[in-house]
């Protein structure tokens, strides 16, 4: 596999390479951006910033109410026991338990679309730098099917590095 | 602007998992002893039997669930505060967090631990979980006990994944910054985390909704752990101001405990330079504020019994008063109100020390008001006939001793293998804004919708 990449040490010379990468005609799909703090205020950063993980943990919200409904309602009236002139299935000793279970399932759903779209655990990918985890921030192409070594210095202050 | 020459935070942060004092391996070495003769203890019950502790009719509860109380009550600490500064985005908040969701998670586990001990046969512990055993016989959903085993797992995967989440960037740092055997722990606990833009947007986005789910269930754990009391029908536990009352006294407690420990970790881990005195500061006017809450809602609470003038109730609204508890209960209120409002009020007193001896008073004062829930309303029912009297036994005390030395060795273990401040929030933190204009964000946000 071969890579393109460039290490910069400030946000604003890494969302010139950016801009330099899209001026060379490289697809925003294929730039690469990687640091080790999230950049909200720059451009570059919002890449992929539409996700459905609010749908999926209200998704993982309605699925734990459904069980928690199910399990009290189905096991209350499989067991029948009269408690405290309470009706076998008690609504509101049931409600504390499908919120709780509401509330366990969008935690869950989170967590479980986190991994899935983040695409975790995996093994680190050849285009890294453990520079990233010194402040540098790396921008950078993989399998690039043009020299872009000059879209990259051209960016400022930075080392530009290859793979493969 | 160069950010990556000297990185003092990084290294400050990681230094600890880095390198060992002496100090360490001796801290280690006492709390865990301690926490053996915990252990012992608990053995030493489990081989005689729940005679051996002090609860007996009529006080069938005692230190065991004072301190199960307790303890969840120090469990609000973290999470909750730490999801409310997070939501409200308080850029104080960045080396508050962690060191408040540690303590949630090991709160909630130390507590969680009460029950069982308190079972008498505690490999039994299981029946409370819905499962469909070989009887049918399913948990009976209406017990308020069942209640706590719903709320207390929600709030403790809950809190564990809202500690855990942040943590993997962090990991992902170590990994890159050390070598050997440490690199491949910390590379497997990193998951392959590269600091995509795309992980940061899911990581920060589930850590927004899991901050808005995790605040409704803190409050649910503690309201459902005063059900506990308020559904049953003993003086002075049936009460509707008891969930709000509870909720109040747990995130005053779990104030101060935060102060207790982010003053040791300051100390010890000489972390000067990130917690400052104006943590200290804002923290110690949170306290005062959940002070005066928490007086009001004990004010409000005796008010009521009083005016009631209920026979039953009122022969425990006395025994607090003036009667055999009521060392205890001003002591509660010394330490609870009268200290955190004089000391508090002034900001000239509300320096680190001030404010940490402050809540180490809280502690104290909010384990006797647990104690004085449940103990006096128990040993004075409806009926005479049924009044007793509850003293602890040395097992019950040696548990509880050693469960306060489990929290500070969990504590510190902690400390010497995560960063016990967030380094990429603190990062965050510490970011310059670019002067862009409202009209200029929005076209630059704008761009990677309109591109293919």
């Amino acid at each position: 596999m071969t890579a393109i990449y460039g290490l910069y040490d400030n946000p604003e010379t890494a969302q010139r390479a950016v801009d330099g990468l899209r001026a060379a005609g490289v697809a925003d799909a294929d730039i690469q951006v990687m640091s080790s703090e999230p950049f909200e205020e720059y451009e570059f950063s919002h890449k992929d910033s539409a996700t459905w993980i609010h749908w999926m943990a209200g998704l993982g919200g309605v699925v734990g109410l459904g069980s928690a409904y199910l399990l009290t309602t189905l096991t209350q009236q499989s067991w029948p026991i009269k408690t405290s002139g309470m009706p076998i299935v008690a609504p509101w000793p049931n409600l504390i338990v499908m919120f709780e279970m509401t509330m366990l399932g969008a935690i869950l759903a989170t967590v479980l679309t986190l991994f899935v779209s983040a695409r975790l655990p995996k093994r680190l990918p050849v285009l890294y730098d453990p520079e990233v985890s010194n402040g540098y921030i790396l921008v950078g192409v993989q399998g690039p099917d043009r020299n872009l070594t000059a879209a990259l210095e051209n960016a400022g202050e930075g080392r530009v590095k290859t793979i493969g | 602007m160069n950010r990556t020459r000297n990185n003092p935070l990084a290294d400050d942060l990681v230094r600890p998992l880095l390198h060992t004092s002496v100090w360490f391996y001796g801290g280690v070495l006492v709390l865990a002893s301690i926490v053996a003769c915990g252990a012992a203890a608990w053995a030493y019950q489990l081989w005689y039997g729940m005679g051996v502790a002090g609860v007996n009719w009529p006080v069938f509860w005692g230190f065991y669930e004072t301190n199960f109380v307790f303890w969840i009550g120090i469990s609000h600490a973290g999470t909750l505060i730490s999801a409310i500064l997070r939501l409200v985005n308080a850029r104080w908040r960045r080396p508050v967090t962690r060191c408040a969701e540690v303590i949630t998670a090991f709160a909630l586990m130390i507590g969680a631990i009460f029950p069982i001990v308190h079972l008498g046969k505690p490999w039994l512990f299981f029946w409370v979980a819905p499962y469909p055993s070989s009887r049918e016989l399913w948990p009976n959903f209406r017990s308020p006990l069942v209640w706590d085993f719903f709320a207390i797992n929600t709030y403790l995967i809950g809190s564990l994944l809202f500690l855990i989440l942040p943590m993997i960037p962090d990991f992902a740092l170590i990994r890159d910054r050390t070598t050997g055997r440490r690199q491949r722990i910390y590379g497997a606990l990193a998951l392959g985390w590269q600091g995509t833009t795309t992980q940061w947007h899911r990581l920060e986005a589930a850590m927004q909704i899991m901050a808005v789910a995790i605040i409704p269930v803190a409050v649910s754990v503690h309201t459902i752990v005063s059900f506990d009391f308020s559904m049953a029908h003993v003086p002075m536990w049936h009460s509707t101001i008891f969930g709000p009352y509870f909720v109040a006294g747990a995130i005053f407690s779990g104030i101060a405990a935060l102060i207790i420990a982010m003053a040791a970790l300051r100390r010890m881990l000489k972390l000067h330079a990130y917690l400052h005195p104006l943590h200290f500061d804002n923290l110690a006017k949170l306290l005062l504020l959940m002070s005066l809450l928490w007086g009001y809602f004990v004010f409000s609470e005796r008010l009521t019994v009083w005016y009631g003038n209920v026979p039953t109730e009122m022969a425990v609204f006395w025994s607090t008063q003036r009667g055999a508890f009521a060392p205890f209960y001003w002591t509660m209120v010394v330490c609870n109100f009268v200290i955190p409002v004089s000391i508090l009020s002034f900001r000239r007193l509300r320096t680190i020390p001030g404010v940490v001896l402050v809540s180490c008073g809280v502690v104290v004062g909010m384990w006797l008001e647990r104690f004085l829930i449940i103990v006096p309303g128990l040993s004075t029912k409806q009926l005479p006939y049924s009044w007793g009297h509850y003293a602890p036994r040395p097992a019950e005390v040696v548990i509880m001793v050693a469960t306060f030395a489990a929290m500070a060795l969990l504590y510190m273990l902690f400390s010497k293998f995560v960063p016990i401040i967030s380094i990429w929030e603190m990062k965050v933190g510490n970011q310059p804004h670019p002067a862009v204009s409202a009209d200029e964000d929005e076209e630059r946000q704008g761009l990677w919708r309109a591109r293919p």
